[in-house]
């Protein structure tokens, strides 16, 4: 015997039905992004839980008067350079290129940072000499007690010139 | 038959497949059954004018076969590769040193992915040049663009792994670039690096990508691919111009005529690439060190024009907006209105052929002064000081170089009285031949500190 298929479902109120359909697709999208919320935060880098204040994030770099004027001194372990300028004030300088993240070396005999990457370079304050770097190179709080200078490493100060207020000034002996 | 009567190797077989003892005739069976194993995949016949070298130069097929030695060598080197920072350059030394063969299979992994770049390249311009985005190919251009941009960043993640001075620094400045996309830039670097700076994050991220994503996505374009081809009814039929698109000439039989022919080439390139894995090994410099970039650095080959871009342009401008319009134009490019469909000729017509050649000569000659003038002459950073850098430097260059294309588009146009297929397609030409040169300068002509030199 032949079965018959085509026999229709009992009509039901179709905005009955299309209430439905529309709610099984609203469930699926909302479990979709449910499960993109899921990946994303799955995905995304946890913050570093570097206590603050130890040894890893505020490196001493020594007393004040270590450090001739006009000369810079590279800190591998924390990634910066400390420059000291011409009048006796400190800046803790990234070590980062501005443009794309390389490293920049201290070419002492031009006094200038030159990064090998793409040719900008930046003079002892970090203000950019020469594009495409498009700003000055991120900078580091400093802070000077009884004449040791230490650099707190986990701020990073971004900034797009070098003005005289950045500069940290050793107090003046008594 | 009876299979008492066999042999006991006869016997076992019959065990694994019952009922399916060979007798000679029943062998040529056999092979139908194979052959008809084929047929799932390719039509009965094709075109004979389809299988001419000089329509497709057999570079889709020979694009499937690197990506399936691809993924044989790729699973061979997951066996003895660690992903870790502190192992990974040491487990490639291990497998150069130590593994049997091991020097070997990185080298056909390293030659078969940059060979595949050429390849999907040029199969990209064949069909173009071909004019086979036009309907009703329109859409599989646009997965072939999505495979060929998952072929790039393929290469780009496995380029990091080995964890030299050359991968970390090339890596450091791509993603470095990503840095200027407004808005979003700073987040989607974070999320690709796993941390502000490159470390296990970002290699355990580039792994994963380079091993399971890409591969899982190529899985499925590939086949989406090849079904489109043959919904279009196979490959586009090449004719003369002034030929009548509908003749489509005679059939053949895909047995042997067309499998024949993929198997040469497929052969010939597995030697060639054996060949150039037995006589160039893939480089490997010294271990990475944050502390210390190369001097010069560059991008790998692929991203060189992109770098060469950005030593002219407003990062904003060289890594976002610039190759975004090029890749939005790109996928647009088969639902644009044109004059007439020119599927299968060659450069769309004679007038096409002559314009194409022109816009590569006047590439040739505006780039290399282009990228003088900018290196010695122009400098609108400096002549206009109280300007931000992203519009002196960016807006109004790019401004220009826009202005410059659509002048010359309307001149071709005109000049030429041309069809807009035939002047797209000069423009095309303009960009591809420009690019094109703008990699060559930034892999030759760039040498320390990025400055121009010669080469020798």
């Amino acid at each position: 015997m032949k079965k018959q298929y085509d026999e229709k479902a009992p009509a039901t109120d179709p905005s009955r039905r299309s209430f439905l359909t529309k709610l099984w697709m609203g469930l699926g999208v909302f479990a979709l992004a449910e499960f993109m919320g899921v990946v994303i935060s799955f995905l995304r880098p946890r913050k570093s839980k570097a206590r603050k204040g130890s040894s890893d994030v505020v490196i001493t770099a020594g007393p004040f008067d270590k450090f001739e004027p006009n000369s810079v001194t590279a800190f591998v372990r924390g990634r910066f350079y400390l420059a000291r300028l011409e009048d006796g004030g400190f800046l803790a300088l990234s070590h980062k290129c501005t443009h794309l993240g390389c490293t920049v070396p201290w070419v002492d005999k031009e006094k200038k940072f030159a990064c090998p990457c793409h040719g900008s370079s930046f003079d002892i304050t970090g203000n950019v000499i020469n594009p495409p770097a498009p700003r000055a190179l991120d900078m580091h709080p400093i802070i000077i007690e009884n004449n040791i200078v230490k650099v707190d490493t986990s701020k990073r100060l971004k900034r797009s010139e070098f003005r005289t207020e950045q500069v940290a000034y050793p107090k003046k002996k008594a | 038959m009876i299979p008492d009567r066999l042999s006991l190797f006869q016997r076992i077989r019959y065990s694994i497949f019952p009922g399916t003892v060979r007798s000679a005739k029943e062998a040529r069976g056999y092979r139908r059954f194979f052959n008809s194993l084929i047929l799932h995949f390719r039509p009965r016949s094709v075109p004979e004018r389809t299988l001419r070298l000089t329509l497709t130069w057999g570079l889709g097929g020979m694009a499937v076969v690197l990506v399936c030695t691809l993924f044989a060598t790729g699973l061979m080197l997951k066996f003895v590769y660690q992903p870790m920072p502190g192992n990974a350059y040491d487990s490639i030394i291990h497998l150069q040193n130590d593994v049997l063969f091991g020097q070997l299979i990185r080298n056909v992994h390293h030659w078969s992915g940059n060979v595949l770049l050429i390849v999907v390249f040029l199969h990209f311009l064949r069909v173009f040049f071909t004019g086979a985005f036009h309907a009703p190919r329109q859409f599989n251009w646009i997965i072939g663009l999505g495979m060929f941009l998952a072929a790039l960043l393929s290469n780009f993640t496995g380029y990091l792994l080995p964890w030299d001075q050359l991968a970390f620094w090339a890596i450091t400045i791509c993603t470095g670039m990503l840095e200027y996309i407004p808005g979003i830039g700073k987040g989607l670097q974070e999320l690709i690096r796993g941390g502000s700076d490159i470390g296990p994050a970002t290699l355990s991220n580039f792994f994963a990508i380079h091993t399971a994503i890409i591969p899982a996505c190529l899985v499925v374009l590939m086949p989406f691919h090849f079904w489109r081809v043959r919904k279009s009814g196979g490959l586009v039929v090449p004719r003369s111009p002034d030929e009548d698109p509908g003749n489509r000439g005679e059939s053949v039989a895909t047995i042997p005529n067309l499998i024949l022919r993929e198997v040469v080439v497929a052969t010939v390139l597995i030697a060639f690439i054996l060949l150039l894995s037995v006589t160039f090994d893939a480089s490997l410099e010294a271990k990475a060190n944050p502390g210390l970039s190369p001097n010069p650095t560059k991008a790998p080959w692929y991203f060189a024009g992109l770098q060469e871009l950005l030593l002219h342009f407003h990062p904003l401008f060289a890594v976002v907006v610039i190759p975004l319009v090029i890749v939005l134009a790109l996928m647009f490019l088969p639902y644009f209105r044109y004059d007439a469909n020119t599927a299968g000729v060659w450069f769309a017509s004679y007038k096409g052929r002559h314009m194409a050649i022109v816009a590569a000569l006047t590439a040739v000659i505006v780039t290399p002064i282009g990228v003088l003038a900018d290196e010695f002459l122009v400098d609108f950073n400096a002549w206009m000081p109280g300007m931000p850098p992203a519009i002196s430097n960016g807006l109004l260059p790019a401004v220009l170089i826009l202005a410059g294309v659509i002048w010359f588009y309307l001149l071709m146009k005109k000049r030429y009285a041309a069809t807009d297929n035939e002047a797209i397609q000069s423009v095309f030409v303009l960009l591809l031949v420009a690019f094109i040169i703008l990699t060559i300068t930034c892999m030759w002509f760039r040498g320390t500190g990025m400055k121009l030199m010669w080469p020798w």
